[in-house]
This record gives C-alpha cells, sequence and structure tokens, in this order.
C-alpha cells in the first residue's frame, strides 16, 4: 500500500495549493512518474480514486507521464536509455553511469476549476 | 527502582493507522477514513490507452465529479505534446502548474530529522530487509557489543502490528520504541520524527532504525538517516538483489546475514555478492551471522567509522551528510 501513502501526499499538495491558488475542484492531475519509483501507475490511479472520495479530487483523472530510466555513462560519455532494473549501460555493460532521469514522483500540473 | 509503576514497563507504541482509528499520532490526510475502505465503485477500464491521444471537449456538460468511473469519452485531451499542455477552447478550466515532488514533504521532514541526530552527534541507520532476514536479531545482538565498546545505541522499530521486536531490544538494556504503521508497508520521515521525539536521543549514540519487513516500499523513503543498510539473508537465496535493485541502489551496506547456515541451504553467495555490485558497484557488503557472532567484527567497525565519519562532518559544519 505504497501507493496509499503517496495519494495521500498528493492530496495534501492539491490541498495547499488549492488554498494558494484559489480553485474549488481538481480535473485532472498530470504526474511524472520515473520508471524507478517502485509505482505501479494502475495501482496508483485506483488508489487515488478511492482516496480522493470527498476531497476536491473526487474523480480527478491521473494523467500519468512516465518518465524512462536514463544516465550518462562515463565510459560511452553519452547518455543511455536504461531498464528498470538498475542494470549496467546497454551500449557497453558498465556500471559507471549517472542517472539523470527515472526518479520522477512529480505533480507537473492541475486542471482545475 | 523509583518507579514501579506498571505503565512504567509498558512499551511505547505509536500506531499509525491509515484509516480513523484509536491513533497516537495521524496524518492529517484529507480522506483517511475512506482510504482503505474496501469497497468501492470503481470501473477500471484496463482497455483504453492512457495517451490520452484523442480529441475531447470539455466545454459539454460533463460532470467529473462522479464516481470514479473512467471511460475513453472522459479522457482529457492534453495536446499532442504532453509536457508542454496547451488547453484552448475550455473556458470554465485554467491549468495550474505545480513542478512539486511528490515525496516533499517527506523529504523535508527527513532532513529535519538529519538536523535534530546532527544536534546530538547522533549516527541514526536505516535498516531496510525482508521479514524473516534477522534485522531485530541484528539490532539487539549490535546494541550489546556497542555497550562493551561503551557506546549507546537505541532502536526505533517499524512492523505493522505488536510491539514484539520493541520489546526483544528492549530486554537488552537498550532503548527502543515501536511504531505500529497498521496498513503501512514502510516507516517515512513523519513518523520516524515523532518517535525519535518519545524516545528521546543520547548524545554520541548510533540509532537503529528497523524498517517495516519488506525490500520494496522503505527504499523510497527517506528517514533522514545518514547510513542505509540493506540485510538479506542466505535462507532467501541469492538472486534478491536481481528481484529487489532498489533496496540495494539506495544503500551503502549489504549484510548477508545466516552465514552460519550457509551449508545447510542452497544459496551462491559469491552470485550473489555480484548480483549486488551489478545493481551498486560501491556497495560494501559484509556477510556475517547474527546469532553466531560471525563477521561482526566487521560490521560493528563499519558502524563505528561510518558514525565517526558522519560525526567529523558534523563537527566542520558540513551537517545532513549522509555516510
Amino acid at each position: 500500500m505504497h501507493e496509499m501513502s503517496l495519494c495521500l501526499s498528493m492530496l495534501e499538495i492539491l490541498e495547499s495549493s488549492a488554498r494558494e491558488h484559489r480553485f474549488d475542484k481538481v480535473n485532472a492531475v498530470v504526474l511524472e512518474l520515473g520508471s524507478l519509483g517502485c509505482v505501479e501507475p494502475e495501482v496508483l490511479r485506483y488508489t487515488f480514486d478511492i482516496a480522493a472520495k470527498n476531497t476536491l479530487a473526487e474523480g480527478a483523472i491521473l494523467n500519468i507521464i512516465e518518465v524512462p530510466v536514463r544516465a550518462w555513462c562515463h565510459h560511452c560519455d553519452q547518455l543511455v536509455e536504461l531498464g528498470k532494473d538498475y542494470g549496467g549501460c546497454p551500449l557497453c555493460g558498465g556500471n559507471e553511469l549517472r542517472l539523470e532521469t527515472g526518479q520522477e514522483l512529480r505533480i507537473k500540473e492541475l486542471e482545475v476549476e | 527502582m523509583a518507579h514501579s509503576h506498571p505503565a512504567a514497563a509498558q512499551p511505547i507504541v505509536i500506531n499509525h493507522y491509515y484509516q480513523a482509528g484509536a491513533q497516537v499520532f495521524q496524518y492529517s490526510s484529507p480522506a483517511p477514513a475512506r482510504a482503505a475502505a474496501p469497497a468501492h465503485h470503481h470501473h477500471h477500464d484496463h482497455g483504453h490507452s492512457h495517451d490520452h491521444g484523442h480529441e475531447h471537449a470539455h466545454a459539454d456538460a460533463e460532470d467529473h465529479s462522479g464516481n470514479g468511473g473512467r471511460t475513453a469519452g472522459r479522457d482529457l485531451d492534453f495536446g499532442a505534446n504532453a509536457a508542454g499542455v496547451t488547453v484552448t477552447g475550455i473556458p470554465q478550466q485554467r491549468l495550474v502548474h505545480l513542478e512539486k515532488n511528490i515525496l516533499e514533504k517527506n523529504n523535508s521532514l527527513a532532513k529535519a530529522n538529519r538536523a535534530a541526530f546532527d544536534s546530538k552527534r547522533v549516527f541514526a541507520v536505516n535498516l531496510i530487509s525482508s521479514p524473516g532476514a534477522g534485522k531485530t536479531t541484528l539490532v539487539a545482538k549490535t546494541v550489546e557489543e556497542l555497550r562493551n565498546r561503551r557506546r549507546t545505541a537505541a532502536a526505533i522499530i517499524g512492523d505493522q502490528q505488536t510491539s514484539r521486536d520493541a520489546d526483544r531490544i528492549r530486554q537488552t538494556g537498550a532503548d527502543a520504541l515501536q511504531i505500529n504503521t497498521g496498513k503501512g508497508c514502510h516507516l517515512d520521515a513523519h513518523m520516524v520524527g515523532h518517535a525519535a521525539e518519545n524516545l528521546g536521543l543520547h548524545e554520541d549514540s548510533i540509532l537503529f532504525i528497523e524498517n517495516v519487513g519488506n525490500l520494496v516500499c522503505p527504499a523510497g523513503f527517506d528517514l533522514g538517516e545518514h547510513g542505509r543498510v540493506v540485510m538479506l539473508s542466505v535462507t532467501e537465496g541469492e538472486d534478491k538483489p536481481l528481484k529487489y535493485p532498489a533496496a540495494i541502489a539506495g544503500s551503502q551496506l549489504l549484510l548477508i546475514n545466516k552465514i552460519d547456515l550457509l551449508a545447510h541451504v542452497d544459496c551462491d553467495v559469491d552470485a550473489c555478492e555480484r548480483y549486488a555490485r551489478e545493481k551498486n558497484p560501491g556497495i560494501r557488503i559484509i556477510r556475517l551471522s547474527a546469532s553466531t557472532g560471525e563477521g561482526f567484527e566487521e560490521w560493528i567497525s563499519w558502524l563505528e567509522s561510518a558514525a565517526e565519519s558522519v560525526a567529523s562532518n558534523i563537527a566542520s559544519g558540513k551537517t545532513a551528510m549522509r555516510a
């Protein structure tokens, strides 16, 4: 139930941003989700529907943008795309990698009224 | 004994249920009571595409406050470029750009925890493993070893239910506090902050934070620790690092426990180490047995030198440094 605590954190962010940006209702949430985030998009959607009941985001749609895992390979001297398994560089097999993307867990924007 | 009060012997238990109940510390979540409700009216359309590439006019009177049901006809069109959203012709709606990390609150609480640990020169270790790998046996034996070396240690222990593990640590004479997470599968910085406050921090001590037995979720939450230690046991087989890479990738030290049972189980420890280094080339690995004490010299000296390096970082003003 990892997803549930993320949903509750999301709802807290939505509530506080509703006060700040003056809106009453959230219709959609655009979410960037890195592939390394240990979060299943389908589970997140399902959980969000339940968590958002009786809140300003009830019925809101989660638009999830899955962010691929990209890292800089020091050996190949270039940006490479990795799998979700923390494996080595697909080109040289090396492990000297600096992670650039793939750990995102970010609310990008909201559609509100 | 100054206090023969029966309550003094009671374990301190902090309940962190996500649902309404008799909790001591409760999340200020907007809808906690609904969170764990098994019944829901959710039509889950697994067949539809999440690309949302089709046109969809919002000006119609579609009700978004419905029962959570989702059909393709209610999908939103955020334009061809998912990141660069443009919404025209939707007069009553607007977009709010947030760019907020969902874990932002946890991360800021973790930072506060680390600062609190730093202020008392407490070296905090987040211990992650699957259930039954031997975390509590390790912590119990380690606090005793540390006491022999005149180093104070305490423990914060996360489990879904019961205070059995904290009781075991207290039997060694060390301070321990149990956090019951209820439905929760991991500790978070908020729980640990309250637990540390209730427990009280001893100056120049080592604090073990024994996470909920789980190799998945705990990996995603910074608790404010200085060092993260992941533990596997030989009874689990050698391929855990391949199956749960996130826990390996985020840790500085891998303990391979129950090494005394190696003759009785089918586990290729060399392969286990190789897999772990594939996922985290810099990880330190120690084989040990929390029940026989084999490998403890190396483990204790890792702890002491990591604690030392954090202490010298704190002394030189570089607070909130990880080991």
